[in-house]
């Protein structure tokens, strides 16, 4: 599904990913793991066309999507969320899911200044696949609300429902369960796992070391910029290296 | 037909300006570095400092010397007001609001310099003097002497207090990151008090010291402001070598463009060159490039 | 007649869709502007309402980039200005008809904005503020130095009356009509933008342009595009004051007159097209007001763009709607108990 070579990515005289390459299948739940500054979200930024990688390709089904740009992915099915959340602020939760349905419609300016008939019928569409989302994700009360009003963990919650709405195949969540607390962490699992079953592909970079080893079912160590190991939840666990590297942190 | 001598007053005349830009472009240099804010009321400080020292010295007879530290003092808490009323209330601060809120000052110091003073244009007399020097053939205001001593010992002083006091320094910290800084226990607040203070004492310095070479009026803050922040922007947003050196480009090829291209379009010289570098190398010519943060 | 719309609105707003409630609105806004003239004496009202619908059409222009888009423009009296000279030129010195030459000066400056808009929008926050302000003097300069075209500082005379085959718009109640109903035009369809697919994801550039782009939006054109939109009304605007006034002067068109466009957009309300209605009537009377106290209006912009941004920087309208929905509720809970 996604397939990284050699990504290297130098800030001025810091290399903050040097040649990391990986691949994450179709289907599964990936796991992104590793310390603080370990270049896990600068990852994010170089699969989203945000940063330019030094060198190195990024292949998005077998299709090349190191130069292109960050807006064109969303219509190729790849979608993010960020780690300090990204909400619309000034815009009620239900138009922020909208506008997660950008791709999935076409009205131009014209069109939608003169509200012409074919553009009504795709904003009864919007609304109401909109609507869709915030019941999967249990906002639907929420609808109305300003986005800059909602608790934290529901803020985290919409950022999903906003990335669901673009129907993609893979999804990246840049540590989606960072200041939750243990039912809400829960309640993001359950989710998470929702969305996997549903047909697509999640990375998840995620310092909760309980929810990863839970519902990955690969994961993959960064640190210091350099892939540290890959494998299963249990050979992640019992790899020493690993070990070493986050008792070193400590 | 022996041109050299007008060339030479093109480059001096642009050099002197220049010198001017690069005082006031320190002047937006030091409060974006503090706060990240771009004042737009910076050129106001500018036109305080001509028209306060017009004030005293003229209308009120004062001497030169007292004049021109009144109106450094005045300006300055002018500046300092600025801060404490309206840059320290506002709350959740985005871009937008601080170039609205800066603008709102510099039309509101305007309009007020306009009531008091009306909307003449008004001639201050030289620092000393108009005669001019003869030196290897060419004349030399002793204005221009002035604003080239002036200006060194500024930069001078702005150096020696950014790199050797223990409060520059606090400065500088709190530029490259303010919240490490308030760590080891900075108090991030005064720092921006005071940059706002050093940014308008510099900012009617320039205006006091230019004022006797091109007169001096409510407006004239608004051009000399966005020559500044053109030269601060060649030299990226530094209040060191960079912003000298754009300011003194700036300078020179308005005053050469002016000389030989076309008087009336002195100030598009400005404008173009700004806009040019703002579109081609936003960072400065003098920086590298920079990966935003996302 | 505004305070009757918005109560109007507010009561209906319990009762009915959003869409609804919207167009009634727009139908008290459209009556109460068809019949104020009826109610005026004399001509100075008129011709001040008529200054309040160009403003109003200015306002909403900037408003569509500054409070949806979230992109700021100090510059934008230069389209205001290239539509005005492009329709004042080509009339006066090739004979144009009136309505043919505002059409070449919408084209003209938004062609001109859709180019420099790709360099100049890739800017951000204060660097934006600074290249529209140069932008915006160097038209300046232009309108000034161009002797041969523009008239210069003196201005440009004899520019003919727009005409609808033997209807000529040369009085106060015919321009008054003429404006306001191109005004009203221009409102209808922000209103439509605003509400769209376009419209919200405008409003997203604005809070976070990452996260939109992440979303699929395509940032970069759509602020060019929406700059455009913004400078063929500008111009229209223009060319419509050029043919009105049948005169016009650099003066009109430079820095302070785009500060005095934000101040209408600010004090109105970011991101309401009623509000850039409410800053455009309330700047273009207020000079009028302060004409004792001539050049008083300088520094009284300066304070409201201070104070609103401190204070409500929902604009206006925002204030205006939390004390009518203050007095709805109390309408309210009054009718509540009775029952
Ligand atoms: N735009 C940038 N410019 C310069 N350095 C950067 C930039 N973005 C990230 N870095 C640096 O790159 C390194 C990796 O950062 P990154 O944010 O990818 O870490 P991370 O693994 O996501 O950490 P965390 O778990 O804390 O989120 C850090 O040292 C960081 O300071
Ligand atoms: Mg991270």
């Amino acid at each position: 599904m996604l397939r990284l070579d050699g990504i290297t990515k130098i800030f001025g005289g810091l290399t903050a990913l040097e040649a990391v390459s990986l691949e994450v299948k179709k289907g599964s739940i990936t796991g992104v793991i590793g310390p603080n500054g370990a270049g896990k979200t600068t990852l994010f930024n170089i699969v989203t066309g945000l940063y330019t990688q030094t060198s190195g390709e990024v292949y998005l089904a077998e299709k090349n999507i190191s130069r292109l740009a960050t807006e064109s992915l969303a219509a190729l099915g790849l979608v993010r969320t960020f780690q300090n959340v990204e909400l619309f602020g000034q815009m009620t939760v239900l138009e922020n899911v909208m506008v997660g349905l950008h791709t999935k419609s076409r009205s131009g300016v014209i069109s939608c200044a003169f509200k012409l008939p074919r553009q009504i019928k795709e904003e009864k569409y919007i609304k109401e696949k909109a609507l869709n989302w915030l019941e999967f994700t249990g906002l639907t009360a929420e609808a109305g609300n300003t986005a800059n009003n909602l608790p934290f963990g529901k803020g985290r919650l919409l950022e999903i429902a906003r990335t669901m709405a673009a129907e993609p195949q893979l999804i990246l969540m840049d540590e989606p369960a960072a200041g939750l607390n243990d039912m809400e962490t829960a309640q993001m699992a359950g989710l998470i796992y929702k969305i996997w079953e549903s047909g697509i592909t999640v990375v998840l970079v995620e310092h909760n070391m309980d929810l990863v080893m839970d519902i990955c079912d690969s994961i993959i160590v960064l640190n210091l910029g350099k892939k540290l190991a890959e494998g299963t939840p249990r050979e992640i666990q019992e790899n020493p290296a690993v070990i070493a590297a986050y008792l070193g942190e400590g | 037909m022996d041109n050299s001598p007008q060339l030479f007053q093109y480059v001096l005349s642009g050099l002197s300006n220049g010198a001017i830009y690069a005082l006031i472009g320190f002047g937006f240099a030091i409060i974006y570095n503090a706060t990240g804010i771009i004042n737009f009321a910076q050129g106001e400080f500018v036109m305080l400092g001509g028209m306060l020292t017009l004030f005293f010295l003229v209308f009120l007879s004062f001497p030169l010397i007292p004049a021109i530290v009144l109106a450094i003092l005045i300006s300055t808490v002018i500046g300092i007001a600025f801060e404490r009323l309206a840059i320290r209330p506002l709350k959740n601060a985005t871009p937008l609001s601080m170039v609205i809120i800066t603008i709102g000052a510099s039309i509101l110091i305007r309009g007020i310099a306009m009531l008091i003073w009306g909307k003449d244009t008004h001639a201050v007399p030289a620092f000393s003097g108009n005669d001019p020097l003869y030196i290897a053939g060419a004349t030399i205001l002793p204005q221009h002497i002035w604003i080239f001593a002036i200006t060194l010992l500024i930069i001078a002083a702005n150096k020696i207090f950014f790199n050797y006091s223990i409060v520059g320094k606090a400065m500088r910290a709190c530029a490259y990151n303010s919240q490490a800084a308030s760590l080891v226990g900075i108090n991030v607040k005064t720092m921006v008090l005071l940059s706002f203070v050093i940014s308008s004492a510099i900012g009617s310095m320039a205006g006091i010291i230019i004022a006797p070479l091109t007169m001096t009026s409510f407006d004239v803050g608004i051009m000399l402001g966005l020559k500044g922040f053109c030269a601060v922007i060649i030299g990226g947003m530094s209040s060191g070598l960079g912003t000298i050196m754009g300011g003194l480009l700036l300078g020179l090829l308005e005053s050469l463009g002016a000389g030989y291209i076309s008087a009336s379009y002195k100030d598009a010289i400005a404008f173009i060159i700004l806009l040019l570098i703002l579109f081609v190398r936003p960072e400065g010519l003098f920086k590298q490039k920079e990966t935003e943060r996302v | 007649m505004l305070q009757l719309f918005l109560k109007n609105g507010l009561v209906a707003k319990t009762t009915m869709t959003k869409e609804k409630r919207e167009i009634i609105i727009f139908l008290i806004f459209t009556l109460a502007v068809l019949i104020t003239p009826f109610f005026l004496r004399g001509s100075y009202f008129l011709n001040v309402l008529v200054f309040i619908g160009i403003n109003t059409m200015l306002a909403v222009a900037l408003n569509l980039l500054l409070g949806y888009a979230g992109q700021i423009s100090l510059g934008h009296a230069a389209f205001f200005g290239l539509g005005a000279y492009v329709s004042g030129v080509l009339t006066t010195r090739f004979g144009l008809d009136p309505w043919l030459a505002l059409v070449i000066a919408a084209a003209v400056s938004g062609v001109l904005a859709f180019i420099i808009g790709f360099p100049i929008l890739k800017l951000k926050g204060h660097y934006l503020a600074m290249a529209t302000l140069g932008f915006g003097i160097i038209m300046f300069i232009i309108f000034n130095e161009t002797v041969a075209v523009t008239g210069g500082p003196s201005g440009l005379s004899g520019i003919p009356n727009i005409q609808i085959s033997s209807l000529i718009f040369d009085n106060d109640w015919s321009n008054y009509y003429l404006i306001w109903t191109i005004t009203l035009l221009v409102m209808l369809l922000s209103i439509n933008l605003s509400q769209s697919r376009i419209g919200r994801a405008l409003r997203a550039i604005a809070d976070s342009e990452v996260a939109a782009r992440v979303m699929g939006v395509n940032a970069r054109l759509l602020k060019v595009q929406i700059f455009t939109v913004s400078a063929v009304i500008s111009a229209m605007a223009g060319s419509l004051y050029a043919h009105t006034m049948t005169f016009i002067s650099p003066a009109s068109f430079g820095f302070n007159f785009s500060i005095e466009l934000v101040t209408m957009v600010i004090i109105g309300g970011l991101g309401s097209i009623y509000g850039s209605f409410l800053g455009a009537a309330i700047l273009t009377i207020l000079p009028e007001f302060l004409r004792i106290l001539q050049d008083f209006d300088i520094i009284v912009y300066g304070l409201m763009l201070i104070i609103m941004t401190m204070y409500l920087p929902g604009g206006l309208i925002s204030g205006l709607e939390q004390i009518a929905g203050f007095i709805g509720s109390k309408i309210k809970s009054r009718g509540g108990s009775h029952a």
